[in-house]
């Protein structure tokens, strides 16, 4: 029991491995632990929760639109390479 | 909104219309990724403009073995790339840490736990109102961190194909993908507290 408690993550080394976790790359061994973890500690459970967070609203950036001028620009390039 | 797919058979039939919004959808983050990796903005412009024109003349050989996002991110980084004299910076992986080691006490346990964003603060959460700090956020990141942050979780494109655009290997670009997220996750952390 001892031995098995002394090689439990701690959060420190848990905000480390979020990504690998997220990204699957974790050993089936590592992502256990990682999991038994999550199970014991809200604050890193949290912690997972914003990095999760922060991506879905990374992919919700919204661009600028295309100035007059570049799309200009750009339908000339077009109707330069139709005339090539 | 119609798909990648569609638009690109309908340049190939010549419609011009498909190609203003191709450029529509793809300007911006090419010109963000071309920032990332050119010395100067007139640089990053210029590769933008030759990725377009590179695109047209290429269409009839693309293959579509990738798709058509990462075919245009793949010719930018090149012509990106080529338009600067020195090699592609392999140094700044940026900070070690994904959470301030102060936050933690001696044993690696929280000392300073990150609060939950919950109900309080989920109307703070609509994402365009986030789309400011974001790209602030994003132009701050060290460049490498920067390219991976945009076509990963920007773009959506998988970590192979990611690897693929940028030619990093699976390990880098997590680490890499890691510290921009950690980043990014710190800066909105600091937001909400601001209020």
């Amino acid at each position: 029991m001892l031995s098995l408690r002394r090689k439990d993550l701690v959060c420190q080394q848990v905000v480390e491995l979020v990504t690998d976790y997220l990204e699957g790359t974790l050993s089936r061994r590592e992502r256990r632990r990682f999991e038994s973890h999550l199970r014991a500690c809200p604050n890193c459970t949290a912690y997972l929760q914003q990095i999760k967070t922060t991506v879905q609203l990374t992919g919700t950036i919204e661009w600028e639109e295309l100035t007059p001028e570049a799309q200009a620009d750009l339908t000339d390039l077009y109707r330069r390479w139709r005339s090539e | 909104m119609e798909a990648d797919d569609e638009l690109l058979a309908q340049l190939r039939n010549g419609n011009e219309e498909a190609f203003v919004m191709l450029v529509a959808r793809y300007q911006q983050p090419m010109l963000r990724l071309a920032r990332s990796i050119a010395s100067s903005p007139a640089v990053a412009e210029e590769a933008v403009q030759d990725t377009w024109m590179g695109v047209l003349r290429g269409i009839d050989r693309f293959e579509g073995r990738s798709s058509l996002k990462t075919w245009l991110f793949r010719i930018l980084v090149n012509r990106a790339r080529s338009a600067e004299s020195h090699e592609p910076s392999q140094a700044s992986i940026g900070e070690a840490h994904a959470v301030n080691p102060e936050r933690f006490d001696a044993d690696g346990h929280w000392a300073d736990p990150v609060a939950p964003w919950t109900e309080a603060s989920e109307a703070r959460l609509d994402a365009a109102a986030w789309t400011p700090v974001l790209k602030a956020a994003i132009d701050d990141l060290p460049p490498r961190q920067r390219q991976i942050v945009l076509l990963r979780d920007v773009e959506g494109l998988s970590s192979a194909e990611a690897c693929d655009v940028l030619g990093v290997g699976a390990g880098n670009q997590r680490i890499l993908l890691h510290r921009g997220r950690s980043r990014l996750r710190g800066i909105i952390e600091a937001q909400m507290k601001k209020g």
